[in-house]
């Protein structure tokens, strides 16, 4: 059913390509569409063995708070209740995701051990032959909290005396190499700075944003007779869950099987390892099928958002609208634990200063830690807000020195083989060419100097 | 309160079940038949991926206890076409690329199946209002109401 869709305008690939594009412009089937239509695609939910248990958690109240007595009692009475964990359960309750490509330290419990540091963090896991009786079960937990001073601002979290939100970290910050953020330094803003004809500087700032995948976040885990257990889940990492699960568990990697790959919409957020461990030993416990799946209010309360972000760009700019100069302080708010937001940190360090050439760049990227729901993963994290703030910063740089915001853009533009800020060699650059092909498609007027400009070279620039 | 035996016709077939008190058409439908075609994407009525025909009107499972509809008659996304085939909606939604992750896509096809049979040649605004309950998070929608409008062209073109 394959036929070409949409013409292809090949006009900037004349010199490479011969023309014959049999895929791009053309609609492929999905190879998953017929389950969908028919409704026999399987999800995780959609195995349901035989014995199957349920898993609830008993959640913080508190946003920061000593654990003063866990009393599981109550829940060990309710009718159905099978299993009743803590984290004394765990085998290595202790974890970061990403220590599977070197991360330190472990910063967060699989399940809290004498403290919360934010509101809905997992306490008690109760495991129950109904749903009903597994969220009873864990409706009657009851937990003595000593109340600890909260800090929910990433600026606020860096000034002196903020309440520290994680003892493992230690700061809160994250830790880069010995220093107090990512920090990436090319060429002298400060001299720049002075020499520049404007200098503007401008704060922007994001909420976290929630994923919110239709399906919620969750596993069935099922032991097989031959003691390995096998976890269909809705991950969209299915070897990082198996891993990290592993580690967690202090088993091999061999004893576990990851059934997955059909995701009811992920965005970023099922990325973290957070289900699958704790099923995991509530299935191990009891000999037979659990499932852990978030309730709604769970899915959008606990599981990570986008992170929120605090990002001042400080430029020195020519008269006619060449960046001599960007100063980026981004402040990146992880939440109460690392996940992946030291990563996404990482990531848009090394995605400031935008897709220009700017001879002078200072970038701290701080991941700071605070008493919010954990961040993590989402479409383009780390760089998506970095380029909201980039894109406003350019625009309003064009206001304010009366350029057509398009032309500012194409002065600016990166070319091929320009350094980047961060020392990689930018190649297969296209903004000038994108720019120019979107100024037609809107009736956008370029003049002469600014339509004869290309990514392989300089001129005009 | 005791539990009920409870007759429900369910893609043409006839079932006994018992439903305990509170057991929802969802959970009927998923646990006890095995049809699980119908998600639980929300369980409180406001995500629509559970939406299948009662007694041919759409409604969302997860909110309609099933010791009150004893007697009625349940249409699935199993039930919709037979031996393989594929409706005119499956295959509009099949050909437009209306499904990505497809999750949603049992709740919105029967939504649009419910729309169809009362109304057959619907404006795009009947079309948006039909699915106004279901909840898409990975389309934009632009692709789905273009295969309910196609479906519906290709149903009228079946039966002229």
């Amino acid at each position: 059913m394959a036929h070409r869709q949409t013409p292809i305008d090949d006009t900037y690939f004349a010199g490479e390509r011969a023309g014959s594009f049999t895929v791009v412009g053309s609609p492929v089937a999905r190879s998953d569409a017929r389950g969908h239509v028919t409704g026999r695609t399987e999800f995780f939910e959609d195995v349901r063995p035989a014995g199957l248990l349920h898993l609830k958690m008993h959640r913080s109240a508190r946003h920061h708070a000593r654990l003063v007595t866990v009393d599981t009692a109550a829940a060990r009475a309710v009718p159905g209740v099978v299993a009743v964990l803590t984290h004394q359960d765990i085998p290595n309750n202790l974890y970061t995701p990403l220590k599977l490509i070197g991360v330190t330290p472990d910063d967060e419990p699989v399940l809290a051990v004498d403290k919360v540091r934010y509101l809905g963090e997992p306490i008690v896991a109760v495991v129950a032959e109904t749903e009903a009786a597994a969220l009873a079960g864990a409706a009657a937990v009851t937990v003595d909290y000593d109340d600890l001073p909260a800090v929910f601002d990433v600026e606020e979290a860096l000034a002196e005396g903020a309440p520290l939100v994680n003892e493992y970290q230690g700061n809160n910050y994250f830790t880069y190499e010995g220093h107090h953020c990512r920090r990436v330094r090319f060429g002298d803003v400060d001299k720049a700075f002075a020499a520049a004809d404007h200098v503007f500087e401008w704060r922007y700032q994001s909420s976290p944003i929630e994923q919110a995948p239709v399906e919620t976040t969750g596993c069935v885990v099922v032991p097989q007779p031959d003691g390995r257990l096998r976890i269909h889940s809705d991950t969209q990492a299915c070897f990082f869950t198996l891993d990290n699960t592993a580690l967690i568990l202090e088993s091999e990697f061999n004893k576990l099987r990851i059934v997955g790959g059909t995701v009811g919409g992920g965005f970023g957020g099922k990325v973290d390892v957070v289900v699958e461990p704790v099923a995991c030993v509530a299935a191990m416990v009891t000999h037979r099928p659990v499932k852990f799946v978030y309730g709604r209010y769970e899915e959008m309360q606990v599981s990570s958002p986008r992170a929120a972000e605090r990002i001042y760009l400080k430029d020195g700019v020519s008269a006619d609208g060449r960046i001599l100069a960007r100063q980026v302080r981004a402040y990146i708010d992880a939440g109460a634990y690392s996940r992946h937001t030291p990563y996404g940190t990482t990531k848009a360090a090394a995605h400031f200063p935008g897709p220009y050439a700017i001879p002078n760049v200072s970038i701290d990227c701080h991941c700071v830690f605070t008493n919010r729901t954990p961040s993590s993963a989402m479409r383009g994290f780390g760089v998506t807000i970095g380029d909201f703030a980039l894109e406003s910063q350019m625009d309003r740089i064009a206001r304010a020195l009366d350029l057509d915001p398009l032309r500012l853009r194409l002065i600016n533009a990166y070319r091929d083989g320009d350094m980047k800020a961060h020392r990689k060699l930018a190649e297969g650059t296209a903004l000038v060419e994108v720019i120019q092909k979107a100024a037609d498609l809107v009736g956008h007027d370029l003049p002469e100097p600014y339509r004869s400009m290309s990514s392989t070279d300089r001129k005009g620039r | 309160m005791p539990s009920r035996i409870v007759t429900l016709t369910v893609n043409d077939a006839d079932h006994e079940l018992i439903a305990t008190p509170g057991l929802t058409l969802l959970a009927a439908l998923r646990d006890a038949l095995g049809l699980t075609a119908a998600k639980r994407g929300c369980a409180q009525g406001t995500c629509g991926s559970c939406v299948v025909l009662l007694d041919e009107r759409a409604v969302p499972a997860c909110l309609v206890p099933v010791e009150t509809v004893d007697g009625a008659a349940v249409r699935t996304l199993e039930g919709v076409a037979a031996g393989g085939e594929l409706d005119e909606v499956q295959s509009a939604f099949l050909d437009g690329f209306a499904t990505q992750c497809g999750f949603c896509t049992s709740g919105m096809i029967m939504a649009a199946e419910a729309l169809l049979a009362d109304n057959p040649s619907p404006s795009r605004q009947d079309v948006v209002e039909a699915i106004s309950g279901n909840v898409c998070r990975c389309t934009g929608y632009e692709p789905i109401v273009a295969a309910v409008l196609d479906a519906a062209r290709r149903r009228a073109g079946r039966t002229a």
